[in-house]
Parts: C-alpha cells; structure tokens; sequence
C-alpha cells in the first residue's frame, strides 16, 4: 500500500545529521512506493533542501522563521503541525536524537496518533509495517506495528543503512509560511560541553572508560585515542559515580544505549547495567586487567592489560595505519 | 505549590531478561522505581520543601506497583494514586497511559508535573511529553537543574552533553535526567509514616474512561533476545604485538577502521 511518508531533516551547525539520511532510508521503507517528502525547520534551511532530495526525498517544505533558529517544542511542533495539515501525510519519521525524542511525544499526542520510538530496523511484512526496537535498552527485542491511524517512528542513529547519496537528482524546494505563537519557553543561553567531540549516539566509534581509569585526567589517553578514530568518549556509571567524568557521558541501562561501529570498553569490568547500554555495538574491544572481567563475555576481541599501557600504544597504531592509508 | 510526580514500576537494572511464553517473565524478578522517576520523587520533594505544598505520586498500572508508590512516600512523598488498569485494559501503549494519565490531572489543581525522562524497560520517553501536550501545558524534557521563582522557572537541560539555560512558567512539566539530583533512600521514620499516608486506588470507571477511550494505537508483535554473543578473541603475547594484531584485524577482519 503505497502511502505518503513526511522526514524531518534535522540540522545542527549549518548541516544534515546523518540520522536525517537514515531516516529517509525508513520513510522510503514506509512509503512503500508512495511519495517521500522531506521536511526542514530553521532560520535559514532551504539550501539543505536538495540534499534531502539527493537522499530520497521526492521533494521538501521548508519552514523558515526567525524564531525556529534554535530548537523549542512549541516552535517546532507548530511548524510541523502546519505542514502536517497541509500534506495529509500517512506516515511520519524523525531521528531519534534530543530533538526527536523531545518533538515526536508531543505530536503523537496532538494527533491523538501512536508512535514507535527509537526503532532500529523496518521491514514489510504481511501488509504491515513492522518495526523492530530495543526493550530493557537492548537485553531484548520487540516487534512493533501501528494498529491505528498515523504510521509515526523515531529511528535510532546508525542502525539503517541511508540510501546512497545519487547528486544527479534534483526536485521542488517549496517554503511552507506559519505564524509562530504562544511560545512559551525560551533558550537563554547554551553552553556547550559536547563540542570538543564527535555525539556519543551518533558516534561510529566511541572509547569508553570504567573504573579502571582511576581519575578525571585518567580519560585523557582515552580522548587522544578517540580523537585519532574521529570517536566520542563514553564512560561507565562506576566511572560517573566516582566523578571521573560527567554523567552525559554514561553508558548503560541508565544513561545512554550506543550502537557504534567499533566500542573500545578500557577498564571496564562489565556490570549488566552497562552491557545493556552497549551489547549491541557491531565490533567491541576490551582491554582490562582482570582476565575474568565479564567485558571479555561480550567482546570480539580482547587485551588482559594496563589500559594506561595498552591505550597510548593502540593510539600510535592507529596513527600509523592513518597515515599509510 | 501542588506537585504531582509520574512513577512506573520497573524491573531492576541488574535484572536478565528472560522470555516465557512470548513475554518477558517476571517471575522472581525484583522491581524498582523506574531509575529516572526516582530523580523526579527526589525533585518533588525538594521543591515542596523549598516552596512549601504537597507532592502526590501517580502511577497507571497493576496492584503489584503499589510497593513502589508506597516507596516514594517513604522518600516523602505526600500522596500516592495507583490507576489500576489490569482488569479493564488489555494491551496498553504508551497512549493509554498518557491518556489515562491527563484524564486524571485535568481535574486537578496543578504548578508542577515531573517524570523520568524515559522508563528502562520500554525505553520510549513518550508519556511525559504526551501528557503535557493533553494538558497543554509547556514542557521541558531531559533536565538536570531546576530553579523556580514565583510562577517563573529556569531549567536546565541536557541536548546531547550540550546544556540549555531554558526560561519558562508553570504550570510546567518537566523530566528528569540523571544529574538532576541525589535521590534519597527513604528513612526508616519515613517508611513507617508512608504506612499511613492516603494511597487511592482508581479503575478507568473511576475516570469516566472506557476501555475504547485508551486502547492501543500500537501492537507488540513479537519480543525476543538477541542472539548470545560468542566470546571473542583475547590476544596473547608480547603487548606490542598483541596492540599491532589488534589493529590489523579491526582494519582486515572486522573492517571497522
């Protein structure tokens, strides 16, 4: 049943988020050969426009206003209820980021619609849509469908595969006009903690450190090493509880569940609460000095070592097969 | 100031999941205060204690969630209202609940809603907002500070790591992150006084809902575990072969770098 699919292109400093593109990949799975429109909300977006388009997006409505410059929930909501009214869609993607997560509850309840948070993988299947996602952050898995109304998800980072980007395609980049009100929160001020780094969720690599690095300066090689493999630094709760580094950092059950490509886990025993957070990650490393470190169960590949040893050396490796590649 | 906290009962962090029947089984589990509600239980409490009023804790569940609401008024907590769904509702999504949720709080005198940011079990972070949206009150997800004046408030958010210097008003609702506080371990005084204080028990009647009014706009198909990971590989050898070895099979074998 081919149906009409809205994506929500997110942009932050200026560019696309590669969630945005995999979302298009899940908007194109829902459509099921209906049409794909993609959707950008900002000051000014609307020369991402054939970007989206160049990911699958037939054509895109921009909303542009000075008041959408910075993500709000009353901001964004009325921008994308208006083009909501307007396009009639039947069926509606976001990423599942800070924004997303922030913006789609609140839609879903205007819509009176469901919605399936954080789904890591879509297929069709019997006539339904069927949407796969991680319970218990990922000791277990539910399959879900909509049974009712809207079909509305949130795709996590780095879990579908975007289409490839094909620059030969170009399409309509329409402006859609809404009178903004009621805005009733305003942003005074962000402080930026995470810019030094690449986002934890998003990251294709991220290096994480436990109770094993001992202190705050302890993540030093750690970030060396995760700068070289353009990664994030993560940490354990051990290590956010002992106030080595900030709790938005943790990874765990409670904190935040990653799926990177490569999980480098240093001096990190391997609690449950942690392994939820990261079990799922394609290729993981543990390097820790106990040989009977629960980390070991889950790794592909492990170093029974001094992490202060074994970090700084796989930081030179990976120096030199930068440079000879 | 009239707080009212969203609780859900969850299974324990350090809990495996196992499946019995298609679902997950609960049998012999230890349960908990969902993690991030317990924040919000400690945040209710400190803004009635700074600003004076009285903190109810609201949960939409079974007759086995009273032992968590009973828990958060032994933190302090004032009030507690359990809304027992188990006879009346089949299969609930996160519609029902928030539905049910805004059925019983648009009848009520309210400054300030607070919620986890998210549950550790269906991990969807859905009804807070949802909530706020059926209320239409203004909201504020994943905060880690909260300062009110008045009827202003100034909260602080986390975006990412990147932190938010938010102004809004109340009526408001707010979720928690971690960071946002310390939550207290209720005091053995305060176990005894939570024996007495009101806990009501609701049904959807109550709530002039019917069971159509809040049924499912989602289906859960299917649940299981991912596959068992093998162990791996652990290197052996001198260090700086094992660290060269490592490096060329995440560059040739998994092909991660």
């Amino acid at each position: 049943m081919a149906r009409k699919v809205l994506v929500l292109g997110e942009v932050r400093d200026g560019a696309l988020r590669n969630v945005s593109f995999e979302a298009l990949s899940a908007g194109k799975a829902i459509a099921e050969g209906g049409e794909v429109v993609g959707v950008l909300v900002g000051k000014s977006v609307s020369a991402l426009g054939q970007e989206l388009i160049q990911y699958g997006a037939s054509r895109v409505v921009v909303v542009e206003h000075a008041e959408l410059t910075q993500y709000t929930s009353d901001g964004y909501s009325q921008a994308l209820l208006a083009v909501i009214e307007e396009e009639k869609p039947e069926g509606l993607v976001f990423g599942h980021t800070a924004l997303g997560k922030d913006l789609s509850p609140r839609i879903a309840g205007k819509l009176n619609s469901g919605l399936i948070s954080d789904a890591t993988a879509i297929e069709v299947a019997g006539g339904n849509v069927v949407f796969t996602r991680p319970i218990y952050s990922g000791k277990a898995f539910e399959k879900k469908i909509v049974t009712d109304g809207l079909i509305f998800a949130t795709v996590r980072p780095n879990n579908i595969p975007p289409l490839p980007k094909d620059e030969s395609l170009s399409g309509e980049v329409n402006s859609l006009t809404v009178n903004l009100k009621d805005l009733r929160t305003i942003i005074k001020e962000v402080v930026r903690k995470a810019s030094e780094g690449v986002d934890l969720s998003e990251a294709k690599v991220v290096i994480a450190g436990g109770r094993g690095v001992k202190s705050e300066e302890g993540f030093e090689p750690l970030k060396e090493l995760a700068t070289v493999l353009g990664g994030a630094v993560g940490a354990s709760r051990g290590a956010c509880d002992a106030d080595y580094c900030d709790y938005s950092l943790q990874i765990g059950q409670t904190g935040k569940v990653v799926t990177p490509d490569l999980y480098i886990a240093c001096g990190i025993s391997g609690a449950i609460q942690h392994l939820a957070g990261m079990s799922n990650s394609k290729v993981i490393v543990a390097i820790n000095k106990d040989p009977e470190a629960n980390i070991f169960k889950v790794a592909d590949y492990g170093i029974v070592g001094d992490l202060f040893e074994v970090v700084p050396l796989l930081t030179e490796e990976f120096k030199k097969l930068k440079i000879n590649a | 100031m009239n707080i009212y906290v969203l609780l859900k009962r969850t299974f324990d962090t350090e809990e495996k999941i196992t499946i019995a029947g298609g679902r997950i089984n609960e049998d012999g589990a230890e349960f908990i205060i969902n993690p991030y509600d317990e924040y919000a239980v400690e945040e209710a409490i400190q803004v009635r204690d700074a600003h004076g009023g009285e903190v109810t804790v609201i949960s939409v569940g079974s007759e086995e969630s009273e032992k968590q609401l009973r828990t958060a008024l032994a933190m302090g907590a004032d009030k507690a209202v359990l809304v027992n769904i188990e006879d009346d509702v089949e299969a609930s999504d996160q519609y029902t609940t928030a539905k049910i949720i805004a059925q019983y709080l648009k009848d009520q005198e309210i400054d300030l809603i607070i919620a986890g940011n998210v549950a550790i079990d269906g991990g969807s972070g859905q009804v807070g907002p949802r909530v706020a949206e059926l209320l239409e009150i203004p909201y504020v997800t994943t905060i880690t500070k909260l300062d009110i004046q008045g009827t202003q408030a100034t909260v602080v958010r986390d975006v990412e790591g990147d932190s938010e210097v938010i102004e809004t008003s109340l009526p408001l609702l707010v979720t928690a992150q971690q960071g946002l506080n310390e939550p207290r371990y209720p005091s053995l005084p305060g176990i005894m006084k939570a024996k007495k204080k009101p806990l009501e028990q609701l049904e959807l009647d109550d709530l002039d809902l019917e069971e159509d009014d809040v049924e499912a706009k989602t289906k859960t198909i299917e649940i299981y575990l991912p596959p068992k990971k093998e162990a791996g590989k652990v290197l052996t050898g001198d260090l700086n072969d094992q660290v060269k070895e490592l490096v060329t099979l995440l560059h040739t074998e998994a092909k991660v770098v």
